[in-house]
């Protein structure tokens, strides 16, 4: 028995929500009395896996391979099963990031392992079940979920889980499992990332806007207002529809689900499709004009206003606040 | 081209979402089903991808049972060719995808098309699990899809950007957003839907691997505090102090 947690990179280093699996798993390896050992693939220096001991994984398998440099879900996949079959892993954790989720049915499938995608809680083992908390229908409820297979594949909604810190030794070791030709089927021909923006699923602090705001080009406040709080930002569905932001910044029942400390809410009615989307975030500040607006009734706090009068203001303050502190 | 388009049977967006049964079932009284809106996205690109028919044949699947034809119906009035109904109510994602992964088994497709995820149970599972089953490539969340000839240039979302990439067919993608304009069905649609094939087919024996067994709504959030338009510097020290937000 152990705890097999993937490890994901971006161009070699770590991220917090590879901070956040490592720390996940190593609680359930606790909870298990088991040890918990996380899978690194592609070129990621032995300083930067080493950090891992400090969430509690005492054992890293590295697998590095010149054709592992960009993502191929299949190779990958079988990658992290043939570890997990390698470590005797019951418990299979990744984040239920892009590549997570891609990823996860897939290790799930090679090792009929039952999967519970974004989970928000530690399961609690049961003599002949496994139960964890996730949400569902769009975030409008909590659903608990039992898992029935001996191996299970868990996924990790980012931002739901404190990160704890827990000191151990961790090992580092080289692993080159065999992997056939034929899970080589994609090829990525471009990579394109915005370095200076914080990506929105992992965002602690989200600044979003709606159709409030009248118009792409009145989008500097707001990612001015992103800026100080180094936040990220977001938008309603009729924003990224009429192509004043880019559809990735959609966020909702039918775009991306984020649940940051801080969502701030600009111009933005509070339609039942738009909250699903946020209501897991920690604290709602929304600020419209229209005090009869839906979103005021699951913020925690409100401004009544004109966002082209309170976002400056705000961002003043908020400058003031920063360099006092 | 032949693709397979597999869609979910889903309570509307707009649903007040509640439970029976001491929260263990979900409550389906009143509540009006959709097709799931990303599996109206893939489908909406499969009837763009065939061409009114010139360039290959578009089928819908669906796990569920009699109560989500009138869905089906929806996607034949959409543009899809036909219909295949799996006579089972879907237990989890692992049972649905083995029942589509067998009837995509004997039936040589190009292309398989998923939504992203199902806005009920949200599990994003089913396209990377068809894809194992399959033993072929998988794009679980794309943006953008191209096909040409033998190749598919799918654009994918990344953590902070993106990422372009390309398999040879076939391939299962799951569309979100931006893969295609929703079609909303005309008359004609609906009217050719009556006429064309919707099959049943039964099940497969499969065992699910897991299952809702109980629900909680979220916890409300106690009531707003609303803070003067005038008096930002508040609610700068309410998100420290209170909040410790920043
Ligand atoms: C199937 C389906 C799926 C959907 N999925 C999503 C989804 O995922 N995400 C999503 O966001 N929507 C989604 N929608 C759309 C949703 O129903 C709403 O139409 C949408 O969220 C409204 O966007 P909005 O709040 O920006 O615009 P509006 O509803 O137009 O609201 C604008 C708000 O701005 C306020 N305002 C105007 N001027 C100012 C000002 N100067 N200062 C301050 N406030 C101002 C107004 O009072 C108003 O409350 C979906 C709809 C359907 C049918
Ligand atoms: N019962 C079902 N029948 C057919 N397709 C389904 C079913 N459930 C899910 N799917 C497909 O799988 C996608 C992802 O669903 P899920 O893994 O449940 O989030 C959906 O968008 C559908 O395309």
């Amino acid at each position: 028995m152990s705890v097999l947690v993937y490890i994901e990179n971006t161009e070699g280093l770590l991220k917090k929500s590879a901070f956040e699996v490592a720390s996940y798993a190593s609680q359930i390896a606790n909870l298990q009395q088991t040890q918990a050992v996380a899978i690194s693939i592609g070129d990621v220096a032995d300083t930067e896996l080493q950090k891992l001991e400090n969430y509690g994984i005492s054992k890293v398998l590295t697998v590095t391979n010149d054709n592992l440099k960009s993502f191929i879900n299949q190779a990958y996949a079988s990658i992290i099963a043939a570890g997990a079959q390698k470590e005797g892993a019951d418990i299979v954790v990744l984040s239920n990031s892009f590549s997570g989720k891609g990823l996860a049915p897939r290790i799930a499938t090679k090792l009929e392992a039952g999967l519970v995608s974004g989970a928000i809680s530690i399961p609690t083992f049961n003599a002949d079940s496994t139960e964890v908390k996730r949400t569902a229908f769009s975030s409008k409820a909590i659903a608990t979920v039992t898992i029935t297979s001996p191996i299970k594949v868990i996924t990790l909604s980012p931002n739901a889980f404190e990160v704890e810190e827990h000191k151990v030794s961790a090992q580092i070791e080289n692993f080159v499992p065999e992997i056939a030709t034929t899970d080589f089927n994609t090829i990525v021909k471009e990579i394109v990332r915005a370095t200076d923006k914080i990506s929105l699923p992992e965002a602690e602090i989200v600044v979003s806007a709606g159709r409030g705001l009248k118009g792409p080009e009145n989008w500097g406040m707001i990612e001015e207002l992103a800026d100080v709080l180094g936040a990220a930002t977001a938008c309603s569905k009729p924003v990224s529809d009429a192509g004043w932001r880019p559809h990735a910044e959609h966020v909702g029942q039918t775009g991306i689900v984020v649940s940051p400390n801080l969502y701030i809410a600009i111009g933005i009615s509070g339609a039942i499709q738009h909250l699903a989307g946020v209501s897991s975030s920690k604290t709602i500040v929304v600020i419209n004009k229209d005090p009869e607006a839906p979103f005021f009734k699951v913020a925690d706090y409100g401004i009544v206003g004109d966002a082209f009068v309170v976002v400056p203001q705000l961002i003043a303050a908020l400058k003031t606040y920063k360099g006092n502190s | 081209m032949k693709i397979l388009v597999c869609i979910s049977n889903v309570p509307d967006t707009t649903s007040k979402i509640t439970f029976t049964n001491n929260n263990s079932e979900f409550n389906n009284t009143g509540i009006q089903y959709i097709i799931n809106p990303y599996d109206e996205i893939a489908l909406s690109k499969a009837v763009d991808l065939v061409n009114g028919g010139a360039d290959g044949t578009v089928t819908v699947i669906n796990v569920g049972d009699v109560s989500t034809e009138p869905t089906i119906r929806k996607a034949l009035a959409i543009g899809a060719d036909q219909a295949i109904r799996v006579n089972a109510t879907p237990k989890d994602a692992w049972f649905v995808a083995n029942q589509i992964a067998e009837y995509a088994k004997s039936n040589d497709f190009d292309l398989i098309l998923t939504g992203r995820e199902s806005i009920d149970y949200n599990g994003a599972q089913v396209p990377a699990m068809l894809g194992e089953l399959l033993s072929i490539p998988s794009v679980s969340i794309a943006k953008k899809l191209t096909i040409e000839g033998n190749e598919a240039t799918i654009e994918r979302e990344i953590e902070g950007g993106k990422e372009v990439l390309t398999a040879n067919l076939p391939v299962v993608v799951g569309t979100a957003e931006g893969v295609a304009e929703p079609k909303i069905p005309n008359m004609r649609g609906i009217m050719g839907a009556r006429s064309k094939p919707l099959e049943i087919v039964e099940p497969i024996a499969v065992a699910a691997l897991t299952s809702f067994s109980h629900y909680e709504t979220p916890a409300i959030r106690s009531n707003v505090k609303l803070i003067e338009e005038s008096n930002v510097n508040e609610l700068v020290n309410l998100l420290h102090t209170e909040a410790k937000v920043i």
